[in-house]
């Protein structure tokens, strides 16, 4: 049973790992929240939808071209909406990521409409017998994909000249200028990278959960709880706090009360911001009074 | 108050008093009705993101917990209306105490999403706590109030109690910003630092501010109640905080008039978008963030920015057209 439980956990955690990510490598390249990133997690789902179903891609490349067209989608909303605002507020500058998110899924809505929608799982639905326990092969792929995708991004920050650029930008803007970095690019390519990220999440978890327009917000929020109990810009953090929130949700539904699933992750949000704010692995100094 | 104040508060009071007598749609009326009860968390809420620098996005669950308190205790327990709204606005500005003691410790986007898990949460129990509140279907037969043994069944009859509560509330708010505790709010917002070697205690004014905008909203959400005479959980989700915040932010932070300006905005806008139905949310969005992309300080001191702008600059054309 637990085990069980542990394993369901643990896909839905992967999601939420991913979409941590997301949130993380915008607010490191411009410190604020950038909520269109619930948006992102249900454009990847509809793309793959569109794709896949509608104009029979293959697979891979459906993947591929979904990840994409969100990824362009992350760039555009920076160079559309965040780089022309008059103010660089942090509290105005999410709420025009906000209104980004409530354009999207008004869009969405226009496109695909209200249903919910799904497409079959990538290698098909004979589960998999483990110590009583089942496991589902689109699991082993969410958890897969979370895994290859956190050792990319690890690398890509680590070794690679883009990935240092982005961080200087992050660690202090106008030196990254003044050492010749262009830093509205880099910040064009961190909004980018959100929407690969979320556009990936939404993508793997669509055939176990299907989409709709408004699919993004709910799985996002607990994105970002993940991102705040790990210790919010933490790349680490993100992954474990995703996967501990997950387990803990998964947990709580199984033992406690099913009813109650969706506001655990929230329960624990409150609690990590009261006792602990920088998160689990946070090393960074939260904001606090 | 100032002198501007007083015209802009005459203004108000004649539109208020002239509307119902020029509209003979009731559903012109509704509409007005909802902005009035919008205005009473807007301003409440102005004076906590505008005076004072802090947001919440959890104020629909002041709101649903103020019509939740005045509904369930009328309906299911029979209490009286008027007595428990006061008792609701009592419960929600406890509740508010109990969040925003920790909660208004956090800065930014951790006290934005401190106060939206809250609301998370509320909504929730709202939905799940079914034997109380009705569930996702919601709690009917809320009785209407009565004031002298007429029930205000009518939205007419709603409309001078939700619009003369909402004019004192602005009456309230304008004197408060002008006052000594404004000042300290205001000091609040440009630095906390400062504002606490200038002997503000800082941590008291934002815990008192928080519950009172809260308590403001449980207000608005018991006159909702008795008004609809139906709440369901949707209407207190935390799309209601984002449209009010929303209202607040495109009506002007830190003006308590731009509130009003902004919550009759926002809360006719969709209304009148209904006409292109699908558009609406579409619309919507767009509204906010381009708003927000050439307004950030807010619709109407942004538009009185313009015009004053305009007109010095046409001073200075005046100027060099002078031989």
């Amino acid at each position: 049973m637990i085990l069980q439980f542990v394993i369901t956990g643990l896909t839905v955690g992967s999601i939420y790992s991913l979409v941590a990510l997301g949130f993380c490598v915008v607010h490191n390249a411009t410190g604020i929240v950038n909520f269109a990133q619930t948006s992102f997690i249900m454009l990847g789902g509809m793309m793959m939808i569109t794709f896949l179903n509608w104009m029979h891609v293959p697979l891979a490349a459906a993947f591929l071209l979904s990840v994409l067209a969100v990824t362009v989608v992350g760039g555009l909303l920076e160079r559309m909406a965040v780089r022309p605002a008059r103010s660089k507020e942090p509290i105005v500058l999410i709420f025009i990521t906000i209104g980004a998110a409530i354009l999207m899924e008004g869009a969405s809505m226009m496109v695909w409409g209200k249903r919910h929608m799904t497409f079959p799982s990538f290698s098909g639905d004979n589960p998999i017998h483990l110590w009583g326990a089942t496991i589902m092969p689109q699991t082993l792929w969410i958890v897969g994909i979370t895994v290859v995708t956190f050792a990319v991004l690890q690398m890509f920050f680590k070794y690679s000249i883009l990935g240092k650029a982005v961080r200087a930008v992050c660690a202090n803007r106008k030196a990254a200028a003044l050492a010749g970095i262009n830093v509205n690019r880099m910040i064009m390519l961190a909004f980018g990278m959100s929407g690969a990220l979320g556009a990936t999440a939404g993508i793997i978890i669509t055939p176990i959960t299907a989409t709709s327009y408004d699919f993004g917000l709910i799985v996002g929020l607990k994105g970002f709880s993940a991102a705040i109990l790990g210790g919010y810009g933490n790349f680490l953090g993100a992954i474990v706090g995703g996967l501990m929130l997950g387990v803990l949700e998964s947990l709580g539904a199984g033992f406690v009360s099913s009813a109650y699933k969706d506001a655990i992750a929230f329960v624990v949000l409150l609690l990590v911001l009261f006792v602990r704010p920088r998160g689990l692995l946070g090393g960074v100094e939260a904001e606090r009074v | 108050m100032r002198r501007s104040d007083f015209i802009y508060m005459g203004v108000l009071a004649a539109l208020v008093f002239l509307y119902p007598l020029l509209v003979s749609n009731s559903y012109y009326v509704l509409v007005a009705n909802i902005v009035g009860l919008n205005v009473i968390v807007v301003t409440g809420l102005n004076l906590l993101i505008g005076y004072t620098g802090q947001i919440s996005l959890g104020h629909g669950a002041f709101f649903g917990l103020g019509a939740y308190i005045s509904g369930i205790l009328t309906t299911v327990y029979g209490f009286p209306p008027w007595p428990t709204m006061v008792l609701a606005m009592i419960v929600t500005g406890l509740a508010a105490l109990i969040i925003g003691i920790p909660a208004l410790k956090l800065k930014g986007h951790y006290l934005v999403m401190a106060t939206l898990g809250f609301n998370v949460i509320v909504y929730i129990c709202m939905i799940e706590m079914e034997e109380l509140t009705g569930g996702p279907s919601g709690l009917s037969g809320i009785p209407n109030l009565t004031l002298g043994g007429v029930a205000l069944d009518s939205d007419r009859a709603m409309y001078w109690t939700i619009w003369i509560t909402a004019f004192l509330v602005v009456v309230g708010g304008l004197n408060l910003v002008h006052s000594r505790v404004g000042r300290g709010l205001k000091a609040i917002h440009g630095s906390e630092v400062a504002a606490a070697a200038l002997g503000v205690n800082t941590r008291a004014f934002k815990i008192k501010i928080f519950v009172a905008s809260a308590v403001l909203a449980a207000l608005s959400g018991s006159l909702y109640a008795h008004y609809i005479t139906f709440v369901s959980p949707k209407t207190f989700d935390f799309f209601y905080s984002i449209r009010v915040v929303i209202m607040v932010i495109i009506g002007g932070m830190g003006s308590i008039w731009g509130s009003i300006f902004g919550a009759a905005l926002l809360t006719s806008l969709p209304e009148l978008l209904e006409m292109v139905e699908e558009y609406s949310v579409l619309a919507y969005g767009l509204i906010l963030a381009v708003v927000l992309i050439f307004f950030p300080q807010g619709l109407l001191p942004g538009l009185a920015d313009l015009v004053r702008r305009r007109r010095q600059k046409a001073l200075v054309f005046a100027d060099e057209d002078q031989p």
